[in-house]
């Protein structure tokens, strides 16, 4: 590795890996850090609490779909809903660029409220700044939130066992392509819309009915791919996918095959991963299909007992490939 | 047709070649083909083509007798150090902003690769097309624009179109540094080096839109191997490997088109001509495979002011490969990428030592992403 912070070092991937394990594990470790899933349980009188934080920078600010402010509530939230808690309350910390216009800056504020309202949570402190122009790009915006955990609830990367079915509520690859094609000025006939949404609702709902839910993930930068390497080497279990019940919408997968993507590794914003037990796997998909965050639910994949650590994916054709973790940022090929 | 009418039809289409029933029919006449003892050495060309089969799934399928061995087509696996060296160099002069396809960025140089120029300071942009690049130069006409030139015929209509389009502009802060390559004369330098005993080309579908599939047909007489240009689909790459056993054990050697529905026989007129008005053969260093004569494309002195090799004063590079690096003979498909000591170890996609494992289309980038050992 280089010296010096690259880009890849904030993929989401094996990369970002190296980088947290390396400058922060070992100085910040304790027993809570080191559960190393999307938000920490902590022990207080009423049970157990999440907490977790996030920062948002993504170019541009405003996408179709969403825009950074609804961005910044959803994924904290989800970072709590995947530990099967109750978001409850969120910070909002905004580092803002000196000749930001006032006009975005509320029409993102208003987003966020927005989002907020629909998730059922109250922003309750905040903190702004302002940098000199060049010394930021725009708007970043960092969350933080907590939530409660009810009781008997016990989910997270690390309880994914043989035989168990993975799930997930939809289409993937929505937000990242969208983010990519506004970003880059790509134009295809239906605008690709983001997925960001809130999970909290579809999860604690699954969470209700079927409290036997093992792991829920949200599979965001570096997508399902990522995730699922991770669940797998929580867990030490190997997972295959199917190829032919991946949803992907025909743009997304038509702009995926033109900029040489795998769609398996792009950002979704409003989906998870749920991990059953199989004789609970009818029960959580209808439960899906009700609600209007998870109307294409779906079940992907198998969770096996041999390749621990490793995730396949069953083709097609009958083929098996491996399915790794990203790699640093995907670069769009030549040709 | 409305548009959207047209393109539902395009899609539907691709996905008839997808079928999985037919794939597994198509596998299983394969599989009972009459190979007694022989073992075909099949060769498929191009970087899209070997990723394919892996994310098919494909390899592990086929009948024993039919090996695979992947070759030199993926643009950046062949680009010679001493060319990203230049590359690179380019990117430390001041002003200068090097402009490149996504893959090239991690392709590492003797000391440094242009992702490490750039977050050093330097100035690098990563761009989806050439004429992103021209747009580039006219957004910064204060700079020095360079567009790297790699890829096969299947790009370089594009770049040379760029060049003509900066000329007619009077864009005059924008220049390519061509590193083009054409894949026939490859295909015989392979054929001629030693030790390569291949039974058959799978030639590559994208490359033959531009060159048409007549441009096989010497190498196929003159070297007595067939050829059959084909398509990405699984059912593409299983019919076009079914034509290839067909002629292998019948004994002939002709070109034959799988991939009709995009390649004609001639190519593309416009795309060529485009090619022979901006560039001309010249002899060109590859990775793996050393110079080979008029296997590159130079811009032609008309075009000269656009031409990055010209503009610059780049000094001669001391050009190193990285020690235990074995991408040139996996390049030539002598070892395939678990065979070097490097794999998977010192050299993996985050830390790549060598240009193979760079790329999405490079053989060890293949094998690393989606091989299982068995």
């Amino acid at each position: 590795m280089n010296d010096i912070v690259q880009l890849d070092h904030g993929s989401g991937g094996r990369a970002t890996q190296e980088l947290v394990q390396r400058c922060f594990f070992q100085l910040f470790a304790n027993e809570y850090l080191l559960q190393m899933n999307d938000s920490a349980l902590l022990p207080w009188a009423g049970g157990q609490m999440a907490m977790t934080t996030d920062s948002y920078v993504v170019d541009p600010i405003i996408f179709p779909g969403g825009d950074i402010g609804s961005l910044a509530v959803h994924g904290t939230v989800n970072d709590l809903a995947m530990q099967g808690a109750r978001p409850l309350y969120l910070t909002a910390g905004f580092i803002l660029e000196e000749g930001l216009s006032l006009e975005v800056l509320e029409y993102v504020a208003r987003s966020m409220a927005e989002a907020a309202r629909e998730a059922q949570v109250m922003i309750v402190a905040g903190d702004t700044k302002v940098v000199p122009r060049g010394k930021a790009d725009r708007l970043f915006i960092n969350t933080a939130g907590v939530g409660v955990v009810p009781s008997g609830i016990r989910v997270g990367g690390q309880y994914a066992r043989p035989g168990d079915s993975v799930l997930i509520n939809g289409t993937i690859g929505d937000h990242g392509i969208a983010v990519l094609c506004k970003r880059e000025g790509l134009a295809f006939e239906r605008e690709i819309l983001s997925d960001s949404a809130p999970l909290n609702d579809l999860v604690s709902g699954i969470l209700e009915s079927c409290p036997r839910v093992r792991v829920l993930r949200d599979p965001t930068r570096g997508g399902v791919a990522t995730a699922l390497n991770e669940i797998a080497q929580q867990s030490g279990v190997g997972i295959v996918l199917f190829e032919e019940s991946l949803r992907i919408k025909e743009d997304v997968a038509g702009a995926c095959e033109v900029l040489g993507l795998d769609p398996l590794y792009v950002a979704n914003e409003g989906k998870v991963l749920v991990f059953v037990p199989p004789d609970d796997e009818q029960l959580v998909l209808n439960l899906m299909r009700n609600h209007p965050r998870g109307r294409d639910g779906v079940k992907i994949g198998q969770v096996t007992q041999e390749g621990a650590g490793r995730v396949t994916l069953e083709t097609g054709v009958g083929g098996h490939r491996l399915v790794q973790m990203l790699h640093g940022e995907q670069l769009p090929r030549i040709c | 047709m409305p548009l959207w009418a047209e393109r539902e039809r395009v899609l539907k289409y691709v996905d008839a070649y997808r079928d999985s029933k037919l794939a597994k029919r198509l596998l299983e006449t394969l599989q009972k083909r009459p190979y007694g003892s022989r073992t075909l050495r099949l060769m498929e060309i191009c970087g899209t083509h070997t990723v394919a089969m892996f994310r098919l799934g494909l390899r592990q399928l086929l009948p024993s007798p039919l090996q695979l061995i992947s070759g030199p087509g993926c643009p950046v696996c062949v680009t010679a150090t001493e060319d990203v060296d230049r590359a690179l160099w380019i990117a430390r002069q001041t002003g200068a902003i090097v402009a490149t396809f996504g893959d090239f960025m991690r392709v590492p140089g003797s000391r440094s690769s242009l992702l490490t120029e750039r977050s050093r300071g330097g100035s690098v942009r990563m761009v989806y097309a050439s004429f992103d690049a021209l747009q580039v130069a006219r957004d910064n006409p204060h700079r020095e624009v360079v567009f790297l030139g790699i890829g096969f015929e299947t790009t370089a209509p594009t770049v040379a179109a760029a060049i003509l389009q900066a000329s007619r502009e009077g864009i005059e802060n924008f220049s390519v540094l061509s590193m083009h390559k054409l894949l026939p004369p490859a295909m015989k330098a392979l054929l001629d080096g030693e030790g390569m005993d291949l039974h058959g080309f799978i030639c590559p579908g994208h490359v033959s839109t531009v060159i048409g599939a007549a441009a096989y047909e010497e190498i196929a007489a003159r070297y007595e191997i067939p050829c059959v240009v084909t398509g990405f689909e699984a059912l593409d790459l299983l019919q076009g490997l079914h034509l290839l056993v067909d002629q292998v054990l019948a004994g002939e050697a002709r070109v034959v088109n799988q991939y009709s529905r995009a390649v004609n026989w001639g190519g593309n007129p416009a795309a060529q001509r485009l090619l022979a008005q901006v560039f001309e053969p010249a002899d060109a260093p590859w990775r793996g495979l050393g110079i080979i004569p008029r296997s590159g494309l130079k811009i032609r002195k008309e075009w000269q002011l656009l031409d990055a090799a010209e503009r610059f004063a780049i000094p001669p590079m001391e050009s190193r490969e990285p020690p235990g690096c074995r991408c040139s003979e996996v390049l030539r498909g002598t070892v395939t990428p678990p065979q070097c000591g490097l794999f998977g170890k010192a050299c993996t996609p985050e830390t790549p030592v060598g240009p193979c494992m760079v790329s999405s289309e490079g053989t060890c980038g293949a094998y690393h992403q989606y091989h299982q050992e068995d």
